[in-house]
């Protein structure tokens, strides 16, 4: 029965190892495709590890496109929006939980059910939005559809609400504490991790965004990484080496980023696990 | 006094936010909604209302309608690949809480969820491609001939269901790996009592255990299987460009109107459709979980 046991362990372990192998198969196909020369990308089966890896196609799409432009332009906005979503998550998770008045509990039920609308459904007035303002093919224009977050005002007052108490807040009033003085000493503190995992949240979010991007950028300098190698592809002169290394370039930091940030990235998806 | 002060900084702080969630979300919204019942065309300097004309068009139109079954195709298929195949890897990755390796299948099943989209589908539309793929040559080392996968329509639409379940599959798993961790240990170690073999258990006592979280994932996964964009732009345009070669869903179908042919209105129309399915599956999922309380 034991041996039985164990034997059905392995058999598991074999299968998801094998299971995990597959999953992450395309991506490593991915950035040894990048490396390799024309002739060997014809070869069948194809090579994990390159047989003379070359760079020549990393160099072939810097002097083709404007990749490290892109790169900066995703990471400018993917930044600044996460700055924008964590201050107004905060600052409003916070007041729509600790502040009882009965408007808020309206504006709360208001902001809950946007969340429900896809970001497809209104970004093209959003769209002439940004259009009026003169902020189409820059970062103001990208940063302007995601400036806050529903799910971000929802997660924070969750948090205020289960590990902030009144008497803390009653007692740093009656000492004389200003309420400004309140929220950055003692919430902003306290919720540290859910900020954080918010924080990798809407970077992530940004930083993979295709749709708005694709709408407002129309310049080739002002694309955003996505946006960048989507209309790369559909190019005339592209050949499979250099679109391989264009993209390598592209994920293998934002994994590494992920790996890294990983359990804060997992909690605030498994936690409501709402993306917007 | 006190509670003024108090009142004076929740205004002050909470204003910013509250005005700029009403410019880029509230306002957005409402405008959708106002454009839907207007020919709002961009060229045109006359933009009457027409109440619901949009909406009685849009259910003649060809390419709304083909947009609308390729873009059901894709998410109820993303969803039948999805669904059981999470239950069964989240189920085997707890059954191996304590295998070494548990964390590694956690991030690799989960890497593909959070790397870019456009990218990533350039991985899959080289494995896809006719004459370089791996597939076809696979295909073809087994005596099956090769497709043309991103040509053919039906089978675009299929490779289109295999990138998008790929990248949904982290998603689910994680949610499930939550569920199995909080199932009460109680019932199967009665299960167990009772001679319930590890199938049993999963099959009679996990399964109905999560049906909750199935229904939540199936609803996560619905709705972004209906605002299917990227994932077909890229594997469905063919190398020169050409944008006849893409399969339609809902989100192209209403950029081109509205950037296109300068049919706002109408584009307009077509995102209130979107919205409706996207609320109705919300609300099935919001009743379905109300009667699963009450019952309880």
């Amino acid at each position: 029965m034991r041996a039985r046991g164990r034997l059905v362990n392995l058999a598991i372990d074999i299968f998801l190892f094998a299971f995990s192998l597959l999953m992450l198969l395309p991506l490593v196909f991915l950035v040894s495709n990048a490396f390799k020369t024309p002739q060997e990308l014809l070869v069948w089966p194809p090579t994990v590890i390159p047989a003379d890896p070359t760079v020549e196609n990393f160099r072939a799409v810097l002097a083709d496109t404007p990749l490290a432009r892109w790169i900066f332009n995703s990471l400018a906005f993917a930044v600044l929006s996460m700055i924008a979503i964590v201050a107004t998550s905060a600052i409003s998770g916070y007041v729509l939980a600790k502040f009882r008045f009965r408007s808020l509990n309206v504006i709360f039920v208001i902001i809950l059910a946007t969340a429900i609308v896809p970001f497809e459904v209104y970004m093209i007035p959003l769209y002439f939005q940004a259009q009026m303002l003169g902020v189409l093919n820059s970062t103001w224009g990208l940063l302007l559809g995601y400036l806050v977050m529903s799910f971000g005002i929802f997660l924070i007052r969750q948090n205020v609400v289960h590990s902030i108490p009144d008497e803390l807040l009653e007692a740093a009033r009656i000492d004389g504490a200003g309420e400004f003085w309140i929220f950055w000493r003692i919430v902003l503190p306290l919720l540290r991790g859910a900020l954080g995992a918010l924080a990798v949240l809407a970077f992530f979010q940004a930083w993979t965004s295709f749709a708005w991007p694709m709408i407002v950028t129309t310049t080739r300098e002002s694309y955003t990484i996505e946006v960048g190698l989507a209309l790369f592809q559909t190019g005339f002169t592209v050949d499979l080496g250099r679109l391989s290394a264009a993209s390598a370039t592209v994920l293998v930091p934002s994994i590494t980023l992920f790996v890294i940030l990983r359990r804060n990235f997992v909690q605030s998806v498994a936690s409501t696990g709402l993306k917007e | 006094m006190l509670q003024r002060k108090r009142w004076r900084f929740a205004m002050l702080a909470f204003l910013p936010t509250l005005a700029i969630f009403a410019w880029v979300r509230i306002y957005p919204i409402g405008e959708t909604l106002r454009l839907s019942l207007h020919k709002w065309d961009i060229l045109s300097k006359n933009k009457p209302f027409i109440g619901l004309d949009n909406f009685r068009e849009l259910f003649h139109d060809r390419l709304f309608l083909d947009a609308l079954v390729n873009t059901s195709i894709i998410a109820f298929g993303v969803l039948a690949v999805t669904i059981p195949l999470a239950l069964v890897i989240a189920a085997l990755i707890h059954h191996r809480t304590q295998s070494r390796f548990s964390g590694f299948y956690e991030t690799a099943i989960f890497i593909p969820h959070v790397v870019s989209l456009v990218p990533a589908a350039m991985a899959w539309k080289w494995i896809f491609d006719a004459k370089l793929g791996p597939l076809n040559a696979l295909l073809q080392y087994f005596g099956i001939p090769a497709q043309a996968w991103l040509f053919d329509p039906v089978l675009s639409v299929i490779c289109i269901i295999v990138l998008c379940s790929w990248q949904a599959l982290g998603y689910a798993v994680l949610i499930y790996l939550v569920g199995f961790k909080n199932l009460p240990l109680s019932l199967f170690e009665a299960a167990k009592l009772d001679g319930a073999t590890g199938i049993q258990r999963f099959w009679h006592v996990s399964v109905p255990l999560l049906k909750p979280i199935t229904l939540y994932v199936s609803v996560v996964t619905l709705i972004s299987g209906f605002n299917v964009y990227a994932q077909a732009f890229v594997l469905a345009s063919d190398s020169q460009g050409a944008p006849g070669r893409q399969v339609r869903v809902l989100v192209l179908d209403m950029l081109e109107n509205s950037f296109r042919n300068y049919r706002v209105g109408y584009a307009a129309s077509e995102a209130v459709v979107l919205l409706a399915i996207v609320l109705v599956l919300t609300l099935i999922q919001f009743g379905l979980l109300r009667e699963k309380g009450g019952r309880s």
